[in-house]
């Protein structure tokens, strides 16, 4: 009875075991290379030609209003929408990769209020929610493809998965409108997000590898493997990496969770006695990295976080040397402008870059604002929204 | 019933009791040998505080477990569990440090009716507890997704975070000493108490042979649910140290469970109950913690560490199967 009832045990357990690390964000890379060899092989999503073009954009001048930056655009290239051209009010549907971190929350009540703020022109709109699930995602578009729809925004979850999805929502005739993270296809009409990973990437391994020691050793830490705007943010750092020759003890998923994050950081300390430079895809778990230094009394090397105002924060109480990359959440206002541009039949940039400002040691008093909330991101572009500040607390 | 064994295993198992903790205690000196060559450091007093410190949050899940493992079932609800402390209490304390003891007893509060929930569920409705405790699992994960849309919200005061971060600094000899050491060195003493006293032999009473518990006169259904309450409490004191430790996370607790399973195996306590001792579970725990340290020590990937839990996990069963056919 009780070896039959331990046997059932066992096998409960190992299978739940297997289903808790079937996520793929939950196992480190399997192209991770092992500690102390470096920085990999480069990504398959790097492509030179866009490395090159993001990082002429980190100096480019923008086109359009300079308070607001989500709706500037850098090197404009215009088409024509005038076949998009109706009646308003209108029907916009959204359908969103997740809510599942601070960073698509904030941006997604700027999203809501940039609705609010617009209300006489739009009737309706429908949000849904795919919950980080690509499956979920494409049935969602297909769905809102028979809800009478004059405008889809899609936000997608993985890149290569959703491509078809779009690809179908463009042959369905009403325009369709890519921000954040892209796809595979040219067909939507339009492609919004800041000047990118490139960008992000390299702007935090430059001030990384410059503030340290000459040969000494960072640790990478990154979100999860196969998201474009994260896999091109690690492969510019990488270029940067390589041609500073910097040892990259280590490159590992840290999931965007800060227990997971805190515990990595604390074992590569225990390895290495210390680590001189941490360079991360995303600033989310940028405090916990911080903490697990403190924590083992040794000083806080050269980082990289984001503009969450935690991070912020902790960068100017303890005086760290930091820089913070953005990836703005105003630019979630801006795909309800361009719809909106849209179905008046005027021109909108396709691809819209948005500016992508950084966050350094002389703006940042600028940035942070003590009585917003921990989790907030400082550069939401919100303040002149309805229900500023409730709304995003 | 453990004399009939120690008389027919005269030879194989000279002076070692099954379910002791002499064995766990020998590989762990064997581990902080290994340990101790590779990485010398690691056992100097201040890096060993903190690896203590950090460890307590799993040693006293262990623990818990222990309880509910030790009387006949299982309790796969607490990695989830301790993750749904974690984010209620940041929601609920929202960086204002006065509300810090109101949510740490609610915490517990909350701990304890998830196990009672469990517990009757199991006894009086007939679940298996595996079934209970994975339901309550999925509900609870499902929950918090719900109740905070799939991102923690507020955040931790110092006050909360100081339990799982802060320590005595400037301690003679030893450095530091961590509060969450502390914190578990009382529980564990309670805990061995308990163990010691008449909850506890009827609780492996139970464990060994619910049906001669119950004709000689005990409650089972009242100890088995006690246990998982116990088990609820362990995994909110392990909220609070681990959300101290690390502050706000969507995943806090993601497989505790099965290290505290697997913790509670490799002390030498028999699944399917009635068997080994609490201290055995605890020692477990800080045994498959040194094993992880020395993974890393050695660069093995951290992905391995569950194939190295379901690896102990079925040589422990394995090991008891042998054990109680030859009875």
């Amino acid at each position: 009875m009780r070896r039959s009832m331990a046997a059932l045990a066992a096998v409960t357990l190992l299978s739940l075991t297997a289903c808790a690390t079937d996520e793929p964000s939950a196992s480190p890379s399997g192209s991770a290379p092992a500690a102390g060899s470096g920085t990999g092989d480069q990504s398959k999503f790097f492509v030179q030609a866009d490395y090159d073009a993001e990082l002429s954009l980190l100096t480019a001048t923008p086109t359009g209003p300079a308070d607001k930056p989500w709706e500037q655009v850098l090197n404009p290239k215009m088409v024509d929408t005038a076949k998009f051209k109706k009646k308003g009010p209108y029907k916009i549907c959204f359908s969103n990769a997740a809510l599942n971190n601070p960073w698509r929350q904030v941006g997604f009540k700027t999203m809501q209020a940039e609705v609010e703020a617009q209300k006489s022109r739009i009737k309706e709109f429908v949000h849904v929610d795919a919950e980080g699930k690509d499956q979920k995602q494409i049935a969602d578009i297909n769905d809102l493809l028979g809800k009478s729809c004059d405008a889809l925004i899609v936000s997608p979850n993985t890149t290569a998965t959703l491509t078809p999805a779009v690809e179908a929502a463009c042959q369905a005739g009403l325009p369709v409108i890519v921000f954040d993270r892209g796809v595979n296809t040219k067909c939507p009409v339009t492609f919004i997000n800041p000047i990118g990973g490139y960008g992000f990437g390299h702007v935090g391994a430059e001030f990384v590898s410059q503030k340290m020691k000459p040969g000494g050793k960072v640790l990478a830490l990154r979100i999860l493997p196969g998201v474009d705007v994260l896999e091109t943010r690690w492969s510019a750092a990488k270029v940067a990496f390589d041609k500073a020759k910097v040892d990259v003890v280590g490159v590992e998923f840290t999931d965007g969770d800060p227990a997971k994050t805190k515990k990595i950081v604390d074992d590569y300390i225990q390895r290495y006695g210390t680590i001189d430079g941490i360079w991360m895809d995303a600033g989310a778990v940028a405090v916990a990295a911080v903490e697990a230094f403190q924590d083992a009394g040794k000083p806080v090397p050269p980082m990289n976080g984001e503009d969450q105002l935690d991070f912020l924060k902790i960068w100017k109480d303890k005086n760290l040397t930091a820089i913070a990359p953005t990836y703005p959440t105003y630019q979630w206002r801006t795909p309800i402008i361009a719809a909106l541009r849209i179905l008046d039949g005027e021109q909108v940039s396709s691809p819209w870059k948005l500016p992508q400002p950084t966050v350094t040691q002389d703006n940042l008093d600028r940035y942070l604002d003590p009585s917003m909330p921990p989790l907030h991101y400082a550069m939401c572009g919100c303040t002149d929204l309805p229900g500023y500040p409730q709304r995003w607390k | 019933m453990q004399t009939v064994q120690r008389r027919t295993l005269p030879l194989r198992l000279p002076r070692v009791r099954p379910g002791g903790v002499l064995p766990i205690l020998a590989i762990l000196a064997v581990l902080l040998v290994l340990v101790g060559i590779r990485q010398p450091d690691f056992l100097a007093p201040p890096s060993l505080m903190s690896f203590l410190g950090r460890s307590a949050p799993i040693i006293l899940l262990a623990a818990g477990q222990y309880f509910v493992i030790v009387s006949g079932e299982f309790d796969l609800s607490v990695g989830s569990l301790v993750t749904a402390q974690v984010v209620v209490a940041a929601r609920l304390i929202d960086s204002d440090p006065t509300r810090t003891w109101p949510v740490v007893l609610l915490l517990l509060v909350f701990g304890a009716l998830v196990g009672l929930v469990n517990g009757l569920i199991t006894t009086r409705l007939r679940v298996p507890s595996f079934i209970t405790t994975l339901g309550m699992f999925l509900i609870l994960v499902g929950a918090v997704y719900l109740w905070s849309d799939g991102a923690p919200k507020g955040g931790l005061s110092e006050e909360f975070r100081r339990f799982g971060r802060r320590a005595f600094e400037d301690v003679p000899l030893l450095g530091r000493v961590p509060y969450a050491l502390l914190v578990l060195l009382v529980l564990a003493a309670v805990a061995v108490l308990l163990m010691r006293s008449d909850f506890g032999r009827t609780l492996v009473a139970v464990g060994d042979n619910p049906r001669t518990a119950e004709l000689s006169g005990v409650r089972v259904w009242r100890t088995r649910t006690i246990a998982f309450i116990l088990s609820g409490l362990a995994a909110a004191a392990a909220a609070i140290l681990l959300g101290g430790y690390s502050g706000v996370s969507f995943q806090a607790g993601a497989g505790l469970e099965f290290g505290a399973i697997t913790a509670v195996v490799l002390g030498g306590v028999a699944l399917g109950g009635g068997r080994g001792s609490v201290v055995g579970a605890m020692l477990g725990a800080l045994t498959l913690e040194l094993l992880f340290a020395l993974m890393n020590f050695y660069g093995v990937s951290g992905a391995l560490r569950s194939t190295v839990q379901g690896a102990i996990i079925l040589l422990a069963v394995a090991v008891s199967a042998t054990r109680s056919s030859s009875r």
